[in-house]
C-alpha cells in the first residue's frame, strides 16, 4: 500500500504571487478549495492509500502543496531549500513530522534550491530532475550523491511550468506523459534519449496541468479538462479520475502538488 | 582575450549538460578549450569537465559565465599574482617574472587579463586604475611601479599549430638548407604574401646591405612598387649604400654591374653628404637629387621607414635614429600591428627584430650564413621558415612570382 502526504487547505489561498498563475487580486474560494481538497483526499483513500495529514500552519498558504516538502527515498528524506523566502517556513514542519515519523533526514546545503518531489520524479532507473525556475542544477548533483542514483537534470523554460511535476508524469510502464515545449532543447533531447515511450500533451491540456498527475500503479488522478491525454491512457489500460482543480490551478498546482509520496521509490 | 576556468560535475553527460554548455559558450562567440574530462564508468557515476572560456572582452565573458552557471558551472578560483613595488627607476623588484613572447594572461583582482603586447624578455607592469597589464623593458619602469613576482596567477597560452595544412608556415615550419630547391617555397610564399595583403595584414622587411650589395635592390624596388611592403627596418649602411648606387652606381665602392670593378669608399661618404646636405631621404627625393633606388621607392609609396643606428656608421644620415632605447621603442611600435615579417641578410638587425614579435607574427628568414637563419628562426619555432641562400635570387624569384601573379590579377579585376 502507497503512503502519502497530505495536508488539509485550512489557511490555503493566494497571499503572494511566486509565479504566472498566482493572483492576489482574483484569489481562491475557500470553500469550493476545501471541497476539490476533500474529493482528491477520498479519492485516494478509496484506492487504499494510507494517507498521512501534517497539521497545517496559518501564514504558511503553499504548505498544501506538499509535493514540495522533500523527496523521499527509502527511509530518507532530503528537505527542500525553498527559492521563495514566503515557503521557506515549511520546511522546517515537514522535516520535524518526517523526523517524528521515522524518516532519517538528510538536509541538503542551505545556497542549493531544491523543490523536493516537485522537482524530482523518478523515471525507469533515474530520477528526472528539473532546474531554472526553483531547483538548481547545483543540488541535483547533491541528490545524486545522497541517493547514489543517475540523474537526468532538465532545463525548464516556460514559467508557466515552473516545477518537472508540472509538465512531466512518470508512468509504472516505462513510458511518461510530458509537455515538451516546457523543456529546452537539451532536455528534451536527455528526456528522449532515456524514455522511448512518450505521450505528449497539447498545449490546451498542459495548462490544465494534466501531467500533476498522481499515479497509483495502473490508477491516475489528474486534473479534469484533458479529454485527449485521459483518452490515451485508457487506451493503454490506465483507470483515470478526473477531479475538479480550479481553485488550487490559481496556485499553480493540481493533483501531484497536493501529494508527497511516502516514499516515491523504496530504494534507487 | 580574457578568460576563466569552469567545473561542471555529475549527470552532465546523460543530462547533456555539457554539450549544452560547449554550444552556449560558441553561440555566445567564445571559445573553450577542455582541460581535463573524466566519465563515469557505472550508470551512477558523476562525471566531470575542467573547461578554458575565453571571450575577447571582460563584460562578454562575465556574461557567459553567469549564463553557464545556471547550468551548473562552477568558477574555479585562481590565485592573484603577486606584486611588488620597482625599487627605482629602471630596476625591477627582485623575483619579478620575465615575460615569453606567448600570449600570456594574469590574475588581478580575481580576474584575467591579458599582458600587452606579447613581448619576451620583459616584466609585467599592473596598472590598478585601468586594470590593464603591460609588458615593460627596463626603460620603461618607474620607481614604485607596480611589478608581477613570481609564478603565481600567470598563464602561458603557447601558440596553437595549425591542423588546416594550409597555412605555408605551420606547414613547412622548417629550414630549407643551402642544397635544397626553394622555387616551391618561394611561389607559396608569393601567394601567403598575397593573402595576407588581401587580409590587410602588414608586411614588414628587414633589410641588410646585402640587399643593396648583390643588386636585389631592384627586387625590393618592385616588391614595394607592388604594394608588398608596409614597413622597412634597416640600419643606416643599408640606406646609404642605397642611396651610394642610385647617385653613383656602386655600393661601398662596388659596382653590381660590373665584375671585379672595385673602388674606395669616397662615394660612400659622398651619398652621406649629399643626404646631409639635403636634410634627408625624403627632401633628397622631393628636390629631385635621389630619383630611384629603394630609399626613393619607399618616399614615393610612403613605406614607413625605420632606419636605426650602430657604432661603425658613417654619418649618419638624417632620420637615423642613433639612441638604441629609443631605437627599440620606435621598433616595437612599428612592429605591433605587423603580420609577416622577411628577415632579409641582417643578422643582428634580424635578431633584435625576431626578439620583438609576438609569437603568431609569420616570419621569414633569408641568409647565406646557415647559424644567422637558426638563430633568427630560433624565436618562431612555429611560425617561421628559414632560406639558407644568398638575398638576390630569393628576392629576384619572389619579385617575379609577384609580378606575374599580380599581372594576373589585374586581368581578372578587368573581367
Amino acid at each position: 500500500m502507497r503512503e502519502l502526504l497530505l495536508c488539509p487547505p485550512d489557511y490555503y489561498g493566494i497571499e503572494y504571487e511566486i509565479n504566472p498563475w498566482m493572483s492576489r487580486a482574483r484569489g481562491t474560494e475557500a470553500p469550493l478549495a476545501q471541497k476539490q481538497w476533500k474529493d482528491l483526499h477520498a479519492t485516494l483513500s478509496n484506492l487504499e492509500c494510507k494517507i498521512h495529514l501534517i497539521t497545517p500552519q496559518p501564514k504558511l498558504p503553499d504548505m498544501v502543496f506538499t509535493a514540495n516538502a522533500g523527496l523521499t527515498v527509502g527511509k530518507k528524506f532530503i528537505p527542500s531549500n525553498f527559492r521563495h523566502k514566503e515557503r521557506a517556513g515549511e520546511a522546517p514542519h515537514f522535516a520535524r513530522w518526517m523526523e517524528e515519523h521515522g524518516y532519517e533526514i538528510s538536509w541538503l546545503p542551505e545556497n542549493l534550491y531544491f523543490e523536493g518531489e516537485g522537482d524530482a520524479l523518478f523515471g525507469g532507473d533515474a530520477l528526472f530532475c528539473g532546474y531554472k525556475f526553483r531547483s538548481d542544477i547545483q543540488s541535483h548533483r547533491a541528490v545524486a550523491d545522497m541517493l547514489g542514483c543517475l540523474v537526468i537534470s532538465v532545463e525548464l523554460v516556460d514559467p508557466r511550468f515552473y516545477h518537472l511535476d508540472t509538465c512531466f508524469c512518470p508512468l509504472p510502464d516505462g513510458a511518461a506523459v510530458w509537455f515538451p515545449a516546457a523543456f529546452d532543447e537539451y532536455g528534451q533531447r536527455a528526456i528522449r534519449e532515456h524514455i522511448s515511450d512518450l505521450i505528449d500533451v497539447v498545449p490546451e491540456e498542459a495548462v490544465h496541468f494534466c501531467s500533476n498527475a498522481v499515479v497509483l500503479d495502473r490508477v491516475i488522478v489528474l486534473p479534469e479538462g484533458a479529454p485527449t491525454l485521459v483518452a490515451a491512457l485508457r487506451e493503454r489500460g490506465y483507470r483515470c479520475h478526473e477531479l475538479p482543480m480550479s481553485e488550487f490551478l490559481k496556485a499553480g498546482g493540481a493533483c501531484k502538488c497536493l501529494v508527497m509520496f511516502m516514499p516515491q521509490r523504496q530504494a534507487c | 582575450m580574457f578568460s576563466e576556468t569552469i567545473e561542471l560535475r555529475g549527470h552532465i553527460i546523460d543530462s547533456l549538460i555539457l554539450p549544452k554548455v560547449l554550444d552556449q559558450i560558441l553561440t555566445h562567440g567564445a571559445n573553450f578549450k577542455i582541460g581535463e574530462i573524466r566519465i563515469g564508468k557505472k550508470r551512477a557515476d558523476q562525471s566531470f569537465a575542467r573547461i578554458e572560456v575565453s571571450a575577447e572582452t571582460g563584460e562578454a565573458l562575465d556574461e557567459l559565465v553567469l549564463r553557464l552557471r545556471q547550468h551548473g558551472a562552477e568558477v574555479v578560483e585562481r590565485a592573484d599574482a603577486q606584486l611588488a613595488k620597482a625599487p627605482a627607476d629602471g630596476v625591477f623588484p627582485r623575483d619579478f617574472y620575465v615575460t615569453t613572447n606567448q600570449q600570456t594572461f594574469v590574475r588581478f583582482d580575481g580576474k584575467e587579463i591579458e599582458v600587452r603586447p606579447a613581448m619576451m624578455d620583459s616584466a609585467i607592469a599592473i596598472d590598478r586604475k585601468k586594470r590593464a597589464a603591460r609588458a615593460v623593458k627596463f626603460f620603461d619602469v618607474r620607481k614604485d611601479d607596480e611589478i608581477i613576482v613570481g609564478h603565481q596567477g600567470i598563464r602561458v597560452v603557447p601558440v596553437q599549430r595549425s591542423t588546416s595544412g594550409t597555412d605555408l608556415f605551420q606547414f613547412i615550419n622548417t629550414i630549407v638548407d643551402a642544397d635544397e630547391p626553394k622555387s616551391a617555397v618561394i611561389r607559396e610564399l608569393g601567394r601567403e604574401l598575397q593573402r595576407a595583403r588581401n587580409a590587410k595584414g602588414k608586411i614588414a622587411i628587414v633589410g641588410g646591405p646585402a640587399i643593396v650589395r648583390t643588386g636585389a635592390g631592384e627586387h625590393l624596388v618592385r616588391l614595394i612598387e607592388s604594394r608588398y611592403v608596409d614597413r622597412l627596418f634597416a640600419g643606416n649602411a643599408f640606406a646609404v649604400y642605397d642611396v651610394e648606387r642610385a647617385l653613383f652606381g656602386t655600393s661601398l665602392g662596388v659596382n653590381p654591374d660590373l665584375a671585379f670593378a672595385r673602388g674606395g669608399h669616397e662615394n660612400h661618404l659622398r651619398a652621406i653628404n649629399t643626404i646631409r646636405e639635403s636634410g634627408g631621404i625624403a627632401a633628397a627625393v622631393e628636390k629631385r637629387i635621389l630619383t630611384r633606388g629603394i630609399m626613393h621607392t619607399c618616399v614615393i609609396h610612403k613605406v614607413d621607414v625605420v632606419l636605426t643606428g650602430s657604432i661603425r656608421d658613417e654619418g649618419p644620415i638624417p632620420g637615423v635614429t642613433t639612441d638604441v632605447v629609443e631605437a627599440q621603442k620606435i621598433m616595437r611600435e612599428k612592429l605591433a600591428d605587423v603580420t609577416h615579417v622577411l628577415l632579409l641578410g641582417t643578422v643582428q638587425h634580424s635578431l633584435a627584430v625576431a626578439s620583438m614579435l609576438a609569437p603568431t607574427v609569420n616570419t621569414v628568414c633569408v641568409d647565406i650564413d646557415p647559424s644567422a637563419v637558426e638563430r633568427a628562426v630560433e624565436h618562431q619555432p612555429l611560425q617561421s621558415i628559414g632560406l639558407v641562400t644568398d638575398v638576390e635570387p630569393f628576392l629576384r624569384e619572389l619579385a617575379d612570382r609577384i609580378a606575374n601573379r599580380d599581372d594576373t590579377v589585374g586581368a581578372d579585376r578587368k573581367q
